[in-house]
């Protein structure tokens, strides 16, 4: 089970490794940028064979952390280089494993320029990624959390659209002022209790008041991170700005760093001002989750529009997680990987008919159907399962967050449910503006038919979304012990709310 | 204590003398028109063979605490550290000059000076006397006002020499003042005597003294409001001596603070924390919102070590071990930060004249690709973004303020800090978003080369060492108290 050698290092670091791999590579321009390209794909590609034993070799019987690894780094202080992963982290890690080399794929032939600079850009946000979701220690959280910026800027500011320069200061700043406020609630937990080790953390009891104040200064953070209302505003620029495999990373991994950090530190280190705050957090969700529909209904912009509808479905997710009982955050959990899925296929979409068009207005489309079949059949099946058919991964995440929030406040069901609506409405009709219809415009007529390329990346994110939303015990059974064990540490005067 | 133990005490200082007096022989006698580039050379190699001498005799200095001259010059762990740290930054500032680009700086009198100057700073770092620490200072900035002049037919530099001198005088005459209330009220100049003297009743004279002593040492680390005089002089002093002025005395002069402050009124931490936190709010805001505006890096870059300032005071402002350790972390990363930003723009070159807007920067990515990345990777580690080595300055000078109770001042740091992220960020926009107008020069001299290398391996592999670090200077600091 737990194997000999450190996989989860290896994993989190081989994509670095790669950058200076990549650094090395010589040659002329297209030589160069062929050979960064493949360079890129392999490494990423094997870390996702290696994550691959993550899941083998999880014990899903087995409570606390497996693959775990410490050693000393700041001696006498506390902080340790500190990996482990859990139910809940280890799901985060496959998504983000998962979706690099795709996402590498997909910026296969729509990146020209600087190739090279591009894939250690991606390379660099795998690290920082995956390091994030395996940190056992706040520190090492903190500066993978940060480092994700750099990266995420460059791609961003430099391979964006023509407004990237506004959208990545936007992105940068925003993200950042969030996060030092989360700076400085560490610095206060660091000193309150010695350590900065997120299992010890998670044990300590910090005083209620102490509470109320730290858990602000995360929210902050990650408020801004998942995104929620009304600090969702970086969002719909960065996405629309960002390449199209930058809007797969953003929207599949990075909004999830939010509500990991949510499930890691507000909840079980905070949980007095967890139940205080659940209610503010629920209104705020619900907001976003009807506001930013309707917002998504009057988008002229297809990554707009997508962008807006991820923070509603991302507000399904602090619906469920502050609903503090199994269903609604195992639903946070099930919504947040399929989501990920989800959300990185519908940036494609977009981003195929962009590679062919170079636009993203929607009346520039219309009758793509003809022209691209089997396009036109997977955007169905991905768009139907951001709508949350059953059958697909949607369903399962959104249904359960639902129970969970009925059981915790009725209302908050009952309004996020409008919301479901509403994602109907938006979706179906843009599918129907986009892929239906007559094709009046000569140039729909001409459009090139799915190449063999696009097919492999639509595949396994199809192939994956139709399983979680058949068999999602998948999943579940991972996630399931992660989720009680959570949920005891909170405490019991929260689940006797319950 | 006989003569060869003194020497082998001050071993440092005696090394730097020695070398200076020789440097004026050398320049006085060899200075015929011909063999002016041998000289220069021989210069050159002179200063840059005393500093590394001098650095490695810190080596054999003694361990513990040694005190000298009747009680005017001491050395222990921490000194020793300092005095690294400033022979250090004195040889990467004379070594990015050697490159025969100095725009007319690269003179006998020029190294010279630099020498007498850190000279004046070894001994600042090790003054145990009010007496001995003007001394030093003194020593350390009539040096530095000459060569901020240095350049003689530019208007600039001659304006920016005299604007330091005046508001150096200045500030000089607020120290001795405070320096005079302290000896009338305590009864000595010693370091010791003075802070025997606060176990007593602390006298509002005493008081006094120390604030106008503060005032004039915040004024040589350019902490605002005493920093007026920062941007014009680092504009206008020629780049290689603004280089200088960013990496080096700043060290020395936090040092003294630190030695006034923790030993000398240690027993009115309450009276002089309050100062320092006052001073700290004020330059983290006046260097973050100062930079927003500058359209020359040098400006640019004056604001921002104000800035930086701000968050070292922030760290001594808490009055604790760990404060001083903190603030001896972010001094170590701000020379090497200092280091590999001005090897950077000292190799900026248009048609063999050096560029100093911010906007000659912009395409540098696509024409200058290893300056760009490495002005990218400085300008982020200035910006206190993680993994880099200025996220754990700021990480320890904020967790020491938060130890000590001073919580809005860490928030007042960590914002402040995100209002400058985005005059660094303007910079790495410049340099990766745009193109470039007019292409600058191709090249790059060894020395800037081999400096940039070197801060940049430190600034992106100080992540793996920072636990020893943190222990060496635990260590040493402990001594210190």
């Amino acid at each position: 089970m737990n194997s000999s050698w450190p996989l989860l290092s290896v994993i989190t670091f081989l994509p670095l490794s790669g950058v200076l791999f990549l650094m090395l590579v010589r040659g002329t321009e297209a030589n160069v940028a062929t050979n960064a390209k493949l360079v890129a794909l392999w490494v990423s590609g094997f870390t996702f064979f290696l994550s691959l034993f993550l899941y083998v070799g999880f014990d899903s019987d087995f409570v606390g952390y497996q693959f775990e690894e410490q050693v000393e780094w700041i001696s006498g202080a506390g902080i340790s280089y500190h990996l482990g992963i859990d139910g809940i982290s280890m799901p985060f890690i496959l998504l983000s494993t998962f979706l690099v080399p795709l996402s590498i794929l997909a910026s296969w032939g729509s990146i020209t320029h600087r190739v090279r600079d591009y894939m250690m850009a991606f390379l660099v946000l795998e690290t920082m990624m995956v390091g994030m979701f395996a940190s056992l220690d706040m520190l090492m959280f903190y500066l993978f959390f940060e480092g994700v910026l750099i990266p995420m800027f460059l791609i961003i500011g430099i391979w964006g659209g023509t407004e990237r320069v506004y959208a990545a200061f936007k992105f940068f700043l925003y993200t950042l002022l969030g996060s030092v406020l989360m700076l400085v609630c560490m610095l206060v937990m660091y000193q309150q209790s010695g350590t900065t080790d997120i299992p010890e953390l998670a044990a300590f009891d910090f005083a209620p008041t102490l509470q109320f104040w730290l858990f602000l200064g995360f929210f902050a953070s990650f408020a801004v991170k998942v995104p929620m209302w009304p600090v969702h505003t970086w969002l719909p620029d960065a996405h629309v700005q960002a390449p199209t495999a930058g809007s797969m990373i953003l929207a599949g991994v990075l909004l999830k760093m939010g509500g990991y950090g949510f499930l890691r530190f507000s909840l079980p280190m905070f949980p007095d001002a967890s139940d205080l705050f659940a209610p503010m957090i629920f209104a705020l969700s619900v907001v976003a989750v009807i506001y930013t529909s309707l917002v998504a209904l009057a988008q002229s912009d297809m990554k707009k529009l997508i962008a807006y509808s991820s923070v509603a479905h991302m507000g399904f997710v602090t619906i469920g997680i502050f609903s503090m009982n199994e269903q609604g955050i195992a639903g946070a959990m099930f919504q947040m990987i399929s989501h990920g899925l989800v959300s990185a296929a519908l940036f494609f979409c977009v981003g195929v008919v962009y590679d062919r068009l170079h636009t993203r207005e929607i009346s520039a489309y219309g009758g793509v159907v003809d022209a691209m079949p089997r396009y036109a059949a997977f955007f169905m099946f991905i768009m139907l399962a951001s709508v949350g058919l059953p059958g697909t991964s949607g369903f399962v995440g959104e249904m359960l967050v639902l129970v969970g929030a009925w059981n915790r406040a009725n209302w908050v069901a009952v309004l996020a449910a409008i919301g479901l609506i509403l994602g109907a409405c938006y979706m179906l009709w843009l599918y129907r503006r986009v892929v239906f219809g007559r094709a009046e415009k000569p140039e729909i007529l001409e459009l090139e038919a799915l190449s063999s390329r696009e097919f492999l990346i639509f595949v396994p994110l199809t192939v994956f979304v139709l399983w979680f939303g058949v068999y999602p015990s998948t999943l579940l059974d991972i996630m399931e012990l992660a989720v009680s064990d959570l949920l005891g540490q909170i405490g019991p005067q929260q689940t006797a709310l319950r | 204590m006989n003569l060869v133990q003194t020497f082998s005490v001050a071993l440092p200082e005696f090394i730097l003398v020695a070398v200076a007096l020789s440097l004026v022989l050398v320049a006085a006698f060899a200075n015929s028109s011909e063999s002016e580039a041998s000289t220069l050379k021989l210069v050159r190699s002179l200063s840059l063979g005393g500093y590394g001498l001098a650095f490695l005799s810190l080596f054999m200095l003694p361990a513990g605490q040694v005190v000298l001259f009747n009680g005017l010059f001491a050395i222990d762990g921490f000194a020793i550290y300092m005095k690294g740290l400033v022979l250090l930054g004195a040889f990467f500032a004379s070594w990015l000059v050697s490159d025969g680009w100095g725009e007319g700086v690269d003179r006998a009198e020029f190294h010279l000076l630099v020498l007498m100057a850190v000279l004046g700073m070894l001994l600042m770092i090790s003054a145990h006397d009010l007496i001995a620490l003007y001394m030093g200072l003194e020593l350390q900035s009539l040096p530095l006002y000459v060569i901020a002049a240095m350049r003689t037919n530019s208007l600039k530099s001659s304006e920016a020499g005299l604007k330091y001198f005046l508001l150096g005088a200045l500030s000089s005459g607020m120290l001795l003042y405070g320096a005079s209330l302290v000896y009338g009220f305590a009864g000595s100049t010693a370091y010791a005597d003075i802070a025997t003297s606060l176990n007593d009743d602390v006298s509002v004279g005493l008081t006094v003294g120390m604030v106008f002593l503060l005032s004039g040492l915040a004024f040589k680390i350019s902490a605002a409001p005493f920093h007026m005089w920062t941007p014009d002089v680092y504009e206008g002093a020629p780049t290689p001596v603004t280089a200088l002025f960013a990496i080096v005395p700043k060290v020395a002069a936090m040092t003294l603070i630190m030695n006034v402050t923790y030993f000398a009124f240690s027993g009115i931490s309450d009276q002089w924390s309050q100062i320092l936190i006052a001073l700290s709010v004020a330059s983290m805001i006046v260097g973050a919102t100062g930079a927003i505006m500058q359209q020359n890096i040098k400006r640019m870059l004056a604001y921002s070590s104000i800035a930086h300032m701000g968050y070292a005071l922030a760290g001594l402002a808490a009055g604790s071990l760990e404060g001083a350790a903190g603030v001896v972390i972010y001094m170590t990363t701000y020379v090497f930060m200092g280091a590999g930003a001005f090897s950077i723009i000292m190799s900026l070159r248009r048609d063999d004249a050096p560029v100093e807007r911010i906007s000659d920067l912009s395409g540098l990515s696509s024409t200058h690709p290893l300056l760009a990345a490495g002005m990218m990777v400085v300008m982020f580690s200035m910006a206190g973004i993680p993994p880099l080595a200025g996220f754990f300055g700021k990480w320890y000078v904020f967790l020491a303020a938060v130890n000590a109770g001073l919580v809005p001042l860490a928030i007042i740091g960590v914002l402040t800090s995100v209002v400058g992220a985005f005059y660094y960020l303007r910079i790495i926009k410049l340099m990766y978003f745009e193109d470039a107008d007019a292409p600058l020069d191709e090249g790059m001299s060894r020395q800037n080369r081999l400096v940039l290398v070197a801060s940049l391996a430190f600034i992106i592999l100080f992540v793996l060492g920072i636990g020893q670090l943190a222990g060496v200077v635990g260590t040493n600091i402990e001594a210190f108290f």
